[in-house]
């Protein structure tokens, strides 16, 4: 072996074009995103969704509640009623414009409510670990073990019927499961050496977290979470339908989906059209959601 | 820059470690064996570091080498034990609290991708414990970028990267540049050279030993290379199951190994002449269950020369030639000194274990 006066040769640069050039974190996965057309769609398609719904007032051509006796169950491609009209003669375009108010909300909500609240108890559970971790995931085994529809209801009807009350619902529901993926991911990172590096460095807990742990548990669970709109969703749509949250006449997907149900014989596109629109903004969520997941990896 | 935190003088011991024990609990595999069964990875390990010196420990896989390093660290929290940094009392009452203790020693450890946090560059990095302990943003990136440049990774190159980039040499730099930033007095290499290349780690080693002479640094360095070993270390402490079996000066040990377990380790290592290459295992068997260790010595079952009072007493640390020290009943080398040499240090080392 060289002796110990010998200079140190100088580490060769690993073939990197941007070495050197300063840039952060989030500019890269800003040109990662840039460069993947799937989630670029996605993300146009998503915003069309919500700038109709946001936009609906101005957009629509009729009012959503106003319905025709004489109108009803226009097929799509009448004249005057685009997408024609539901069981009561009301405009399918406006009602789907305007139902995407409420559906966004539903399906949004409860899962950015989930994903804060799940993600805090989650990164406690996970890095405390030992007995605390047992109570907090043992207690949530018990949320577990129903199914997500029947604690969905079981949860709305002991709150009662109303919006808020199947938003409180929700919540509940997929707070379970965020938890069990941020814990899962914390304990994994907890576990190596950079968290003990961090741990020798004599730092408190909490900077430990905010600086080490957060920043590599935040994103799988984020990807986990905006997997769950959809299923938002689509539950808020059967809660809907028990009329344990959304009440008729106002329009949404799920409610809309159902009420329609009936015209599945005589007009199926018609009856399909809401599904489509849950169908559709789920997918965008989903394939967004993986480019984001894909773009945030840094070790492609 | 250490020159401010000495306060014992060179004859004091830098790191004083008393009987260290760590035992697992484990379940057993049968759900209704209500029988409380211990890993016993660290019993009774005592050793001091002088300042200045390396200190090698070696050891195979298992035998409690990197857990002896997280419980100095207190990473693992010690069942019982001592540590003594300095003259001072590691987190006790009125000695050294433990952030002040952490800041002066450090580690290194064996994944250099693990100990690094992929969301931070390699500056923000090593820059992060200093602020922790009170530096300014600006001095901290100040510092990681003269310790980049001194651990031979140009900051105009590598200071912007991110973990991944960098190749595993290089990321090891990092670490021991990262480890630097705390200008601790003690810094603990676990396996730091293991996972990297011959050539690699070569550069490392070199690094490593001027920036100790620099520095004024101490190394406990932790390794199953010997080879490494014999190159970097002052003085070298041989593991076996959780306890010391022999410790002395380098070339001593390796030129005249007393225990059993030293010399089928010495034996193990390739050798380059093929004249004295051999093909015969040098021990026989698997390092025994430490849940359920031997009886008396624990190296017993394998042992070429065990006789019936290996079964029934665990041996002590006797003192041969001047800081050499083994665990062996039947090692001659103590027994032919034991009335002359001095008392032996270490008598509760590896007594308390019977």
């Amino acid at each position: 072996m060289a002796t110990l006066t010998t200079p140190l040769p100088a580490a060769e640069p690993a073939p990197l074009p941007s070495a050197g050039r300063s840039r952060s974190y989030w500019t890269m996965v800003a040109r990662a995103l840039r460069r993947d057309r799937l989630a670029l769609a996605s993300a146009a398609l998503l915003l069309l969704i919500v700038g109709g719904a946001l936009l609906a007032p101005w957009l629509a051509p009729a009012d959503p509640y106003k319905a025709s006796m004489i109108r009803r169950l226009l097929p799509i491609g009448s004249p005057g009623h685009w997408l024609g009209t539901d069981e009561l003669g009301r405009d399918m375009l406006t009602r789907l414009l305007y139902g995407g108010r409420l559906s966004l909300l539903v399906g949004v909500l409860p899962v950015l409510a989930a994903f804060g609240i799940g993600t805090t108890v989650g990164l406690i559970a996970g890095y405390v670990g030992g007995r605390v971790n047992m109570v907090i995931m043992r207690t949530l085994d018990v949320f577990y073990a129903f199914p997500s529809v029947l604690l969905a209801v079981a949860v709305a009807g002991a709150l009662g019927p109303g919006l808020a009350n199947s938003l409180i619902a929700l919540t509940l529901v997929f707070v379970p499961q965020v938890v069990r993926v941020a814990e899962s991911v914390t304990t994994q990172v907890r576990h190596l050496d950079y968290i003990d590096a961090a741990r020798l460095s004599g730092d408190s807990a909490l900077n430990i977290i905010r600086v080490h742990v957060l920043g590599n548990v935040l994103g799988p669970v984020f990807v986990y979470a905006t997997g769950l709109v959809s299923v938002s969703m689509i539950l808020a749509s059967g809660l809907s339908f028990l009329g344990l949250g959304v009440k008729p006449p106002e329009p949404e997907w799920g409610l809309m989906l159902n009420t329609l149900r009936p015209a599945l014989y005589g007009q199926p596109w018609l009856a399909a059209l809401p599904g489509l629109m849950i169908f559709v903004t789920s997918m965008a969520f989903n394939l967004l959601t993986d480019g984001v997941r894909s773009a945030m990896d840094l070790k492609r | 820059m250490n020159a401010a935190d000495d306060r014992g003088g060179p004859a004091q011991p830098l790191l004083t470690v008393r009987g260290l024990t760590r035992h697992f609990p484990v379940r057993n595999a049968h759900p209704f064996d209500r029988r409380r069964s211990v890993v016993r990875a660290v019993d009774g390990v005592s050793f001091d570091v002088a300042k200045g010196e390396t200190l090698g420990i070696v050891g195979e896989s298992g035998c409690g080498k990197s857990t002896t390093a997280r419980l100095i660290a207190r990473l693992i929290e010690p069942d019982a034990g001592e540590l003594v940094f300095d003259g001072e009392a590691v987190g006790r009452f009125g000695g050294l609290a433990l952030k002040s203790f952490r800041r002066q020693l450090q580690m290194v450890f064996q994944d250099s991708s693990a100990s690094l946090n992929p969301r931070l560059t390699v500056r923000e990095a090593i820059a992060y414990g200093p602020q922790v302990h009170g530096l300014s943003r600006t001095a901290a990136q100040d510092r990681a970028d003269a310790l980049l440049e001194r651990v031979g990774l140009a900051p105009a190159l590598f200071a912007q990267r991110y973990p991944h980039e960098l190749s595993g040499g290089q990321r090891q730099r990092v670490n021991i540049a990262r480890a630097l930033a705390f200008e601790p007095r003690l810094l603990i290499l676990d396996e730091s050279v293991a996972a990297l290349d011959k050539s690699v780690q070569a550069q490392v080693l070199n690094l490593l030993q001027s920036l100790k002479a620099e520095r004024g640094l101490t190394y406990l360095f932790i390794s199953h290379d010997l080879n490494v070993v014999h190159y970097l270390a002052d003085r070298v402490l041989v593991m076996y199951l959780g306890q010391v079996v022999e410790s002395g000066p380098v070339e001593q040990l390796f030129q005249a190994p007393r225990h059993p377990y030293t010399r089928a380790l010495l034996s193990a290592v390739p050798a380059t002449d093929p004249a004295h290459r051999t093909t015969a295992s040098p021990l026989q068997g698997d390092p025994p269950n430490p849940i359920d260790p031997p009886s008396g010595c624990r190296f017993r079952d394998r042992c070429p020369q065990a006789q019936p009072l290996c079964a029934e007493r665990a041996p002590l640390m006797r003192v041969g030639r001047p800081g050499h020290f083994a665990a062996c009943h039947v090692d001659p080398v103590a027994d032919a000194q034991a009335d002359e040499g001095p008392a032996p240090l270490w008598a509760a080392a590896s007594g308390a274990a019977a």
